[in-house]
């Protein structure tokens, strides 16, 4: 951004090859810190930023590379060798940035002594011939006082001011180096923040049922991806439990119908095992602001409760399961797994529909979000569950593969329908099941990461230094005192169209300049 | 946001000015086109008779721009919010921006009055898009964008993409200028494009002026991704995840850092800083256009089917 890298190559290139190990360090350090690489750097991580985009990414969407490694196994292992799967954290691509800001801190720690020398250096002399400058004027005037009269002016106008006896030299707008160095600099402490904020933060999930508590241990997390320095104990013990999930689905503007208005999660949290319960709301723009935690809304559902009796009465299972919401309706798919359920274990695959109506081809659909007609429906699947072998397995998924299916589908007895408050008996003497009340669930994303507000100061700093090196203008001026007059000159660093203005302007101001 | 009150009756009248925007920013385009022509001429008369033309172009500009402003407007009352919740709000008010902020540089800066013709045919076209393909009926805003960071990021993204707008079409023609086969040729075609050319700005003017707009355009984007990360960290739960629509900032801001440094660099200012610029802005587009519509991500707000 500025010129004081050193942007000729040529230069360099004259060096002899003979020049020894240091020689060569020096020379590699010369071409990596020049302006010219850091372009080609700067270009090199924009097209390396470009897969991350294309290919799906472990970090952002999981379930995407498990699908992409589904379809297309051999082109994905090829892939995956080359890190496209985890493009930002790969080592390619850590090795762009991590040279462009080697060449970042090689520049910009010399420019440093180079610009606090030159803040406390004077502006030079006037150059000989002003009309070899970009923008000069000559002004016949019978003025006195010409050099007194300059100096005053450019110094109320922020100029640093040197004279001699016919001359004065200014200049102004050294910032325009300070606010470069600045955000140069502050690229590195966002770089840095990035770096410890991360190995020092956690993420976790949590699906929460309306009633239930979260408490803040490893335990209390359905998955918890941390930071390199993170541990347990850095988790600060504090609960939260969702007492109530309201959501306001739009049913008056025709073109909107069943759009979301508003989630929000009525919450009461408590810190430590004596804190106060205090009460709280979540929405997706408003976390709840804990003790190094902050609760984010990240998703919703049904949670139908349901009982199962054996045939001898005995709940085998009784409570709230959360369904995954499939479309915008909340058509939602949920799974049983009854290992303990007597005379033999079964598992059963259901569909909740908020607001049930049959499709013209007898399927079943949810045409509204609100649970104005729920419908819960089974298949039931007899077999190993897959359960006792101490594997764990995904909570959302029924693996069929070995079961059998006794009712819905090919079975002989249809599948189950259940309204809200119905009972059914259960095929091969399983029992009933009740479908008792419904309640919602909120996915809640729980994080910490202490270098947020670092990353913000940073970040700032480097628009704050961006904007000054941008656009104060750095420019020196000269008046001299000539027998008829005077004559003035202008230079800018970098093009600046309104020097003539300037030397206009400032023409003006010595002319009117009052001298004691 | 729990009464939100939507017309779709007040967006088809929205929709109405929209079209009649664009024919006038046809006859815009064509008074644009017929300006250029007649500088091109070589007659000297007609060559003089090009100011009329030039003034129509930006009277029709001007009552486009009107027509444009009252469409944006309607939409927004239509929906009750900010006209940017969806690919079609964004890209009627985004080509809206670009307008205006031509218009208004173009009474500062008179010199690039010359790229008017990039500027009525992007608009143009911009529409054309948005009416026929991104068009969706007035909706709310989902739970997630219901954020005054949607006014701050947003706008400003939009205020960014204008300036990087007039500055690729100032490269356009910078680059259209300073073409080695134009300055070497000696064919009738090149001798009126030369007669076109020697009523434009200087090469280094251009130039100069295209960096103007970059960096205010690059400033503003710096803006856009850091409010963008300050909004993610409270809707998304994390300031940076490196989504699609993220991604392709950083490579945004990536290329226009490039194109800076470009400036500085010898033998890296003129032409190819120029295409740069242009590199940066085809990015720009990409990201909206392609982006939105096939890339999987978070900001999935397109609002199509």
């Amino acid at each position: 951004m500025s010129s004081s890298r050193p942007s000729n190559s040529r230069d360099i290139e004259i060096e002899s090859p003979d020049i020894g190990v240091r020689g060569w360090a020096r020379w590699f350090w010369r071409q990596l810190t020049s302006m010219r690489t850091a372009l080609l750097l700067l270009l090199l991580l924009a097209i390396a930023a470009v897969p991350g985009s294309v290919y799906p990414q472990r970090s952002a969407d999981p379930n995407g590379v498990k699908l992409y490694f589904e379809n297309n196994p051999d082109l994905a292992a090829v892939l995956d060798t080359f890190q496209i799967f985890d493009v930002y954290t790969s080592i390619w691509f850590s090795a762009i940035y991590i040279l462009l800001f080697t060449s970042l801190v090689g520049c910009v720690v010399p420019r440093t002594k180079v610009h606090y020398e030159a803040l406390r250096s004077q502006p030079p002399a006037a150059p000989r011939n002003f009309a070899r400058m970009p923008a000069h004027k000559i002004v016949k005037s019978k003025k006195a006082d010409i050099v007194e009269r300059a100096a005053k002016v450019l110094r109320k106008q922020g100029y640093r001011v040197v004279t001699t006896r016919t001359a004065v030299s200014a200049e102004r707008g050294y910032l325009r180096e300070t606010g470069n160095l600045i955000f140069h600099f502050s690229l590195i402490g966002v770089l840095i923040s990035v770096g410890i904020g991360g190995g020092l933060s956690f993420s976790g999930q949590r699906v929460l049922v309306e009633g239930d508590t979260f408490v803040n241990n490893l335990a209390g997390y359905d998955s918890i991806s941390p930071g390199t320095f993170f541990n347990e104990s850095r988790l600060t013990p504090l609960s939260v439990r969702l007492d109530k999930f309201s959501v306001i689905f739009d049913i008056r503007n025709k073109t909107n119908i069943g759009t979301p208005l508003d989630f929000k999660a009525s919450v009461t949290s408590q810190v430590g095992a004596t804190g106060e319960a205090t009460e709280g709301v979540i929405r997706v723009n408003e976390p709840l602001e804990l003790p190094n935690a902050k609760l984010y809304l990240t998703g919703n559902g049904y949670a139908p409760v349901i009982t199962v009796r054996d045939a001898s009465g005995e709940v085998s299972f009784s409570g709230p399961v959360a369904f995954l919401p499939q479309d915008k309706n909340y058509t939602s798919l949920g799974v049983y797994k009854l290992p303990d359920a007597k005379p033999k274990q079964f598992g059963m695959i259901a569909f909740f529909y908020p607001t049930a109506a049959d499709l013209e081809n007898g399927a079943k659909s949810s045409i509204f979000p609100d649970p104005i007609n729920p419908l819960l429906t089974m298949n039931v699947y007899v077999g190993d569950l897959g359960l006792d072998g101490g594997i764990p397995r995904n909570v959302y998924a029924l693996d069929i593969a070995e079961m059998t299916q006794v009712a819905g589908g090919k079975a002989k007895v249809k599948g189950i329908e259940l309204d809200k408050g119905q009972t059914a008996t259960l095929p091969d003497g399983l029992g009933t099941v009740t479908f008792d009340s419904l309640k919602r669930f909120i996915s809640l994303d729980i994080s910490y990461n202490p270098g947020v507000g670092w990353i913000l100061l940073f970040a700032l700093l480097s628009l704050g230094g961006l904007m000054i090196t941008l656009l104060v203008p750095r420019r020196r001026v000269w008046v001299r005192d000539t027998e008829d007059g005077f004559e003035l000159a202008a230079l800018a660093r970098g093009d600046d169209p309104t020097l003539e203005k300037i030397l206009n302007d400032l023409t003006d101001e010595i002319k009117k300049a009052k001298i004691e | 946001m729990n009464n939100v009150v939507l017309s779709e009756e007040l967006s088809q009248v929205s929709r109405l000015f929209i079209y009649a925007a664009m024919a006038i920013y046809t006859f815009a385009f064509l008074a644009d086109a017929l300006n250029l022509s007649r500088r091109a001429s070589e007659s000297k008369d007609v060559r003089s008779s090009a100011n009329v033309t030039e003034r129509a172009a930006l009277i029709l500009l001007v009552f486009a721009t009107l027509l444009h402003v009252v469409g944006v407007v309607l939409r927004a009352i239509s929906v009750s919010r900010v006209p940017w919740g969806n690919m079609y709000e964004y890209a009627i008010t985004g080509s809206l921006v670009i307008v205006v902020i031509f218009l208004i540089a173009r009474f500062y800066v008179k010199e690039i009055k010359f790229i008017s013709i990039l500027i009525s045919s992007f608009a143009l076209l911009t529409l054309g898009a948005a009416t026929t393909v991104f068009y969706v009926e007035v909706s709310s805003l989902m739970p997630a964008l219901q954020s005054y960071w949607l006014v701050i990021h947003v706008s400003v993204a939009v205020l960014a993409t204008a300036f990087f707008n007039i500055a690729a079409a100032l490269a356009v023609a910078y680059l259209v200028k300073t073409a080695g086969w134009l300055q070497k040729s000696k064919t009738a075609a090149a001798k009126t494009l030369g007669r076109l050319f020697s009523g434009f700005p200087a090469d280094n003017k251009i130039e100069r002026l295209a960096y103007r707009f970059n960096i205010i355009g690059f400033i503003l984007w710096t803006f856009t991704l850091i409010a963008g990360a300050i909004w993610a960290e409270r809707a998304w739960h994390r300031y940076w995840g490196w989504d699609t629509k993220e991604v392709w900032t950083f490579i945004i801001w990536t290329l226009y850092a490039g194109y800076l440094h470009a400036n500085a660099t010898r033998g890296w200012s003129g032409r190819r800083s120029a295409w740069l610029s242009l590199v940066g802005f085809a990015a720009v587009i990409f990201n909206f256009a392609v982006v939105n519509l096939f890339f999987k991500g978070l900001h999935v707000y397109s609002g199509l089917k």
